[in-house]
């Protein structure tokens, strides 16, 4: 089995590999053939950094990306730009989400910029949900972009280094690009070739809303490989384990796009302890998706239960053994660290005097 | 006073018919005979850009910014009743199986988002059929429906409000142009 360290120096980040877009673990696993696990970070309601670093710890160690979320649900949190600035700082390898529903094609294409420039190298695109869903209905839908001309929009600044208006770039955003995929959605003939054409404008990775109808997405699935789709894009499987039977009603009819079948809420209302079923169910789902072909991952969505995320990657196996990614250090870290010395060892320039000396200089 | 403070106030004034895209309560039955006739319309436009193509020396006459206004004025009206028109100036319509994607809630120009209901209904307004689970109906009817699978560039915003049936034969036009031209500049 390949180490993903620095050959050189296990603290430094990693050189880019021939045929990979991005210098990140989760395109090197996923490459690898090996089956990848990714989760997501519930968003903190807070300006306080310890809130997202405790929530980031509890997925150290098991998962090879970490989802930070953009407003989901229309929910206003912290912004997925501002949690990734957080967690490529500790040296984690977040997977930035940005939903078309908030920024226009300006703000994004910056935004991309921004984030790689901070180290960022995944970025996965959205439509996002309708302003309708969330604590603010009044707020004024922007969806400049949809999630597929997203893709194609930051695929060309990274392949032929140039913004949408063709302008070039001094340097291009080396990311891996993911979007994602509804399976359980009418129309339902057309979703493996909604996803044919995200692969055409640039996805290289999709993950899937929650997995609950296994013959619905074996059927989706058989398709999809069928079309030859699996092969130009890794798919993860979401999977989460719901809290209890009322819980899973609530999203069923609350929460568009999530289809969970009856059976799954009787077997949740049958059970005594609501929230082990609820667990062992993702585990059931985990076990089933990983053997569909076509499926190279799963993604673990484990609203406010992200403790039980670890024992879910655990008791089901999926890693066979593999520890994924330890921290690492960005390549931006290098730089600040050098300005932090300078600062340290008082070594300020003094705006005042330079002007001065100039000044006299040249009279 | 102090009773009439105490007393429930409720919920604030809710006018009716309120979305977010003001659309609520409204019939669709024009829209969707559309999309039920989308091979039957896609013949009628196909001829009708042929004979806004042959009328290309006579746009050219009176000039086709002057064009623009009665041009613009029935487009609005003959797609506005057919199709619920918006107005984007870059008309989809012929990819898109005859539903308008302009009129999903997100304008999305690329195929339907996650958040469709079960019955075919849309996400955000939830008495309005989907316009893609429509346009992918439509689409299946259409001599060159497959033109859906095709990846839509993103609106051009400057582009709204103009006529997208000028434009296209504007372009066209240039188009057939063109290749004469660079055999005369052969020659």
């Amino acid at each position: 089995m390949m180490n993903d360290t620095h050959p050189h120096d296990p603290g430094l980040p990693l050189e880019p590999l021939p045929g990979h877009s991005s210098r990140g673990r989760l395109e090197r696993i996923l490459r690898r053939g090996e089956f990848a696990v990714t989760a997501e970070l519930n968003p903190p309601d807070s300006a306080n950094p310890e809130d997202v670093y405790e929530r980031a710890a509890i997925f150290e160690g098991w998962v090879d990306g970490i989802n930070a979320v953009d407003a989901s649900g229309a929910n206003c949190h912290m912004s997925s730009v501002g949690i990734c600035a957080l967690l490529t700082r500790m040296g984690y390898a977040p997977i930035m989400q940005i939903s078309a529903r908030d920024r226009n094609r300006i703000a994004i294409q910056g935004d991309v910029l921004g984030a790689s420039a901070m180290g960022v190298q995944n970025i996965l695109c959205l439509t996002g949900d309708g302003v309708q869903t969330g604590d603010q209905p009044g707020a004024k839908p922007v969806f400049d972009l949809d999630c597929m001309s997203m893709l194609e929009t930051i695929r060309t600044m990274r392949d032929e280094g140039k913004f949408l208006s063709g302008r070039k770039l001094t340097t291009p955003p080396g990311v891996f690009l993911g979007a994602a995929i509804n399976p359980f959605a009418p129309p339902y003939d057309f979703r493996p070739y909604r996803l044919g054409k995200k692969i055409a404008a640039g996805a290289q990775f999709v993950q899937s809303q929650y997995v609950f109808d296994i013959p619905m997405f074996k059927e989706y699935m058989k398709k999809v490989v069928d079309l030859g789709y699996a092969e130009k894009c890794f798919i993860l499987a979401g999977v989460g384990p719901m809290a209890s039977a009322k819980t899973a009603k609530w999203i069923r009819t609350n929460v568009p796009g999530i289809h969970i079948p009856d059976n799954i809420i009787k077997r949740l209302e049958g059970a005594e302890n609501q929230k082990q079923e609820g667990k062992q169910i993702c585990i059931d789902m985990i076990n089933e998706v990983k053997e569909i072909e076509g499926v190279s991952g799963i993604h673990v969505m484990a609203y406010r239960q992200e403790e039980y995320v670890a024992e879910i990657v655990h008791e089901s196996g999926v890693l066979k053994g593999r520890q994924p990614w330890k921290r690492e250090v960005s390549r931006s870290e290098a730089i600040a660290a050098a300005h932090a010395t300078e600062v340290q060892e008082g070594q300020l320039q003094n705006q005042q005097d330079m002007v001065k000396a100039a000044a006299t200089h040249q009279s | 006073m102090a009773e009439a403070a105490k007393k429930p106030t409720g919920t604030a004034y809710q006018p009716s018919g309120v979305s977010p895209s003001r659309r609520a309560g409204r019939s669709y039955s024009i829209r969707l005979w559309s999309v039920r006739h989308s091979r039957f319309l896609e013949v009628i436009y196909n001829l009708f850009a042929d004979f806004f193509l042959k009328l290309h020396p006579f746009w050219k006459a009176i000039g086709y910014s002057r064009a623009e206004k009665p041009v613009k004025f029935i487009e609005r009206n003959v797609k506005g009743l057919l199709f619920d028109c918006r107005m984007c100036g870059q008309c989809a319509l012929s990819s898109t199986g005859m539903s308008c994607p302009m009129n999903c809630p997100k304008q999305l120009r690329n195929g339907p988002c996650g958040g469709v209901r079960a019955n075919g209904h849309c996400e955000v307004e939830p008495d309005m059929p989907c316009v893609w689970v429509q346009a992918w109906k439509g689409s299946q009817n259409m001599a060159k429906g497959d033109a859906i699978l095709n990846v839509q560039k993103p609106v051009d915003q400057s582009l709204r409000e103009t006529s997208a049936w000028l434009r296209v034969t504007a372009l066209a036009a240039k188009a057939k142009e063109a290749p004469a031209q660079d055999q005369g500049a052969v020659k």
